[in-house]
């Protein structure tokens, strides 16, 4: 795992509703950890998992915190969409992968800034 | 006055529908409808209108348990029964699945909102077939033998693996099922399997379809949330395999727990599959030219919620304008709407979700300086569908850099841009993470299979696109995923080699 070079600003920033579904799912499971997914179906989601269930690979770049999680993107993947800035956001309806906000029937949304 | 006939199916559940409705769907387990350990449910929407049609099971990680215990009691039986007896089942499912053809086209396009005109020729079919190309194929195996000398020999069965664990994706929830429950049943084996969050009930009417045919306990449906029953089966220590399609992290996660259980493991994750159109298709102004319009337009098939859409297209550039041209217009004359009427060529996204991921990508887009050609935004459509997610077929022009070229949107965006010659269209194609599919356009069969073999994915379509036929495999290059579907090597996949070596020599070795 790498920490991200920054040039100016947080490579990722979080609204606050997301914050919010944040602070109770870390008091729901314990510390949580984010990865920026890619590919097919609910891919270009931040995945929310607790910390450890996936460990980070050494490919894994270490974007920055939110609400205190760590979030991970795929060093590869982040270089091909043009290093982004993040902005980790929350909407209705339940997340289709593993994520854990699904269990509480709405999804986190990545937006550019 | 004169009665237009409708072209549109009744929803289910209305006066006239061929689809019955239920209020609300238990799982299906050991053969029965067993409502789950949780005691939730939770409303299922229609795309069509974004309106909650009935309720499904909420299920959590204890339902997953009831699920493989009835999986477990059934496997000894059925993976001891006979190829004959295993295809016959096979058989007899695909006969019922195609009595109620027409019932399972107008569920499927309901619930997922897929264009009832690709149901009826494509999903469903499809999956008929595939359950009896399994049947044969299973009928058809033999075992190798090996001979190591005159006295020894290594005879090779393949043997089932037990119980796997299957989660199938939203895009095609019945085909992905079909293509995954008939290679493990074909094998012996038998499976718990979750389907997708947005798509839960058109297998639950499969399985009111077929839940005689199959003995009890070999087919088991849990539905609900991933993070919930999705984590219980795949990181389960009671099976003997796990097989995903979805996105790159939660297939990660999922060969995670397959490392940690010590099981194989295949994923499918996508792509952003390349199309490649040669100056020598707009030789002549013929049936192939049209056909291949048609291949680049086919990046709107299913609402471009499709694993290996047709996303990028790149066209030489001495025949871009006239091409596009002529592309641009077949794509402006696609009729978006109510997905079961039998006219609507594309219909809704599959979820509030995904329709605001596309909205985001169009956006980045334009941001990038990608210039859109036509569509960019949710179509203006009748009263009634107001609440469903619309979005119009789209072509933004660019070039490969942008992120609008690298990431899959799944859905009817397409990224297009112009190459000089082979060579580039090839570095084009190849400047991607992902290697799932690939099209390949031109009358000269050389180039065709240069290109072809050159191309860094696992399924090359030459003068053709998006077919599936059971007996072509599929499956990923590179960040697409492992393993492969659609062939009767899925036959490997879920079993195992049992090797019985054998020696006919009466001597001892004479070691001790």
């Amino acid at each position: 795992m790498r920490a991200a070079a920054q040039d100016s600003g947080p490579a990722v920033g979080v609204t606050p509703a997301a914050l919010e579904v944040i602070r109770r799912l870390e008091s729901a499971h314990g510390p949580l950890a984010f990865f920026q997914s890619g590919g097919c179906c609910d891919g270009s989601a931040a995945i929310c998992l607790k910390d450890g269930e996936l460990p980070a690979a050494p490919s894994d770049l270490l974007l920055g915190e939110i609400g205190g999680a760590p979030f991970y993107i795929d060093a590869d993947q982040y270089e091909r969409w043009g290093t982004p800035r993040f902005l980790i956001d929350v909407a209705p309806g339940a997340a289709e992968g593993f994520s854990l906000e699904g269990l509480e029937g709405v999804h986190f949304v990545s937006r550019a800034p | 006055m004169s009665i237009v006939e409708s072209t549109a199916y009744a929803a289910p559940g209305e006066p006239g529908s061929l689809v019955e409705l239920r209020e609300r769907y238990e799982n299906f387990i050991g053969g029965e409808w067993i409502a789950p350990i949780t005691g939730e449910y939770r409303e299922n929407l229609t795309p069509t209108t974004g309106e909650p049609f009935c309720e499904v099971a909420h299920s959590g990680a204890q339902d997953i348990e009831l699920a493989l215990d009835a999986a477990h009691a059934a496997k000894d039986e059925w993976g001891e029964r006979s190829p004959a007896d295993r295809a016959a089942v096979l058989n007899h499912v695909a006969d019922a699945i195609e009595e109620n053809l027409e019932m399972l086209a107008v569920a499927e396009s309901f619930e997922n909102g897929k264009p009832v005109r690709e149901t009826l020729a494509a999903d469903i079919p499809l999956a008929v077939d595939h359950f009896r190309y399994f049947a044969a194929a299973v009928r058809s195996e033999e075992g190798r033998i090996s001979e190591i000398d005159a006295q020894t020999y290594a005879y090779h069965f393949q043997e089932p693996l037990g119980v796997v664990g299957q989660i199938i994706p939203f895009n095609f929830p019945l085909l992905m099922a079909a293509w995954k429950i008939a290679p493990a049943l074909a094998a012996g084996n038998c499976t718990v399997l979750k389907p997708a969050s947005p798509t839960p009930w058109s297998i639950l009417k499969l399985a009111e379809v077929i839940g005689e045919i199959v003995p009890p306990g070999i087919l088991n449906i849990v539905t609900g949330p991933g993070a919930g029953i999705g984590k219980a089966l795949a990181s389960n220590k009671r099976i003997a395999k796990v097989s995903f399609t979805g996105e790159t992290v939660t297939g990660r996660l999922i060969m995670s727990y397959a490392a940690q259980n010590l099981i194989p493991s295949t994923t499918e994750l996508g792509g952003k599959s390349p199309n490649i159109f040669f100056e020598d298709v707009m030789a002549a102004d013929d049936a192939f030219l049209d056909k291949a319009i048609e291949g680049l337009v086919l990046f709107a098939f299913n609402k471009g919620e499709v694993c290996t859409c047709p996303s990028r297209a790149l066209i030489h550039e001495s025949i871009y304008d006239e091409f596009m041209a002529r592309c641009l217009e077949r794509i402006r004359a696609i009729k978006q709407g109510d997905p079961l009427d039998r006219e609507t060529m594309m219909g809704p996204q599959v979820s509030a979700a995904q329709l605001e991921k596309i909205e985001g990508y169009v956006k980045i887009g334009r941001q990038e300086g990608a210039e859109v050609l036509t569509g960019g935004g949710r179509p203006e459509l009748s009263e009634h569908l107001a609440g469903g997610y619309y979005f119009e077929p789209t072509v933004l022009k660019g070039h490969n850099k942008m992120r609008v070229f690298q990431e899959e949107i799944f859905g009817p965006v397409l990224a297009v841009t112009t190459f000089k010659d082979e060579a580039e269209a090839l570095e084009i194609a190849n400047d991607t993470l992902y290697g799932l599919g690939a099209g390949v356009w031109t009358r000269d069969g050389s180039r065709a299979f240069r290109m072809g073999r050159a191309i860094k994915a696992g399924r090359v379509w030459t003068n053709c696109y998006h077919q599936y036929p059971a007996h072509a495999a599929f499956g990923g290059y590179k960040s697409s995923g492992v393993g492969r579907e659609n062939h009767r090597m899925m036959l490997e996949h879920y079993s195992q080699t049992k090797c019985l070596l054998v020696s006919y020599d009466q001597n001892p070795m004479g070691f001790f």
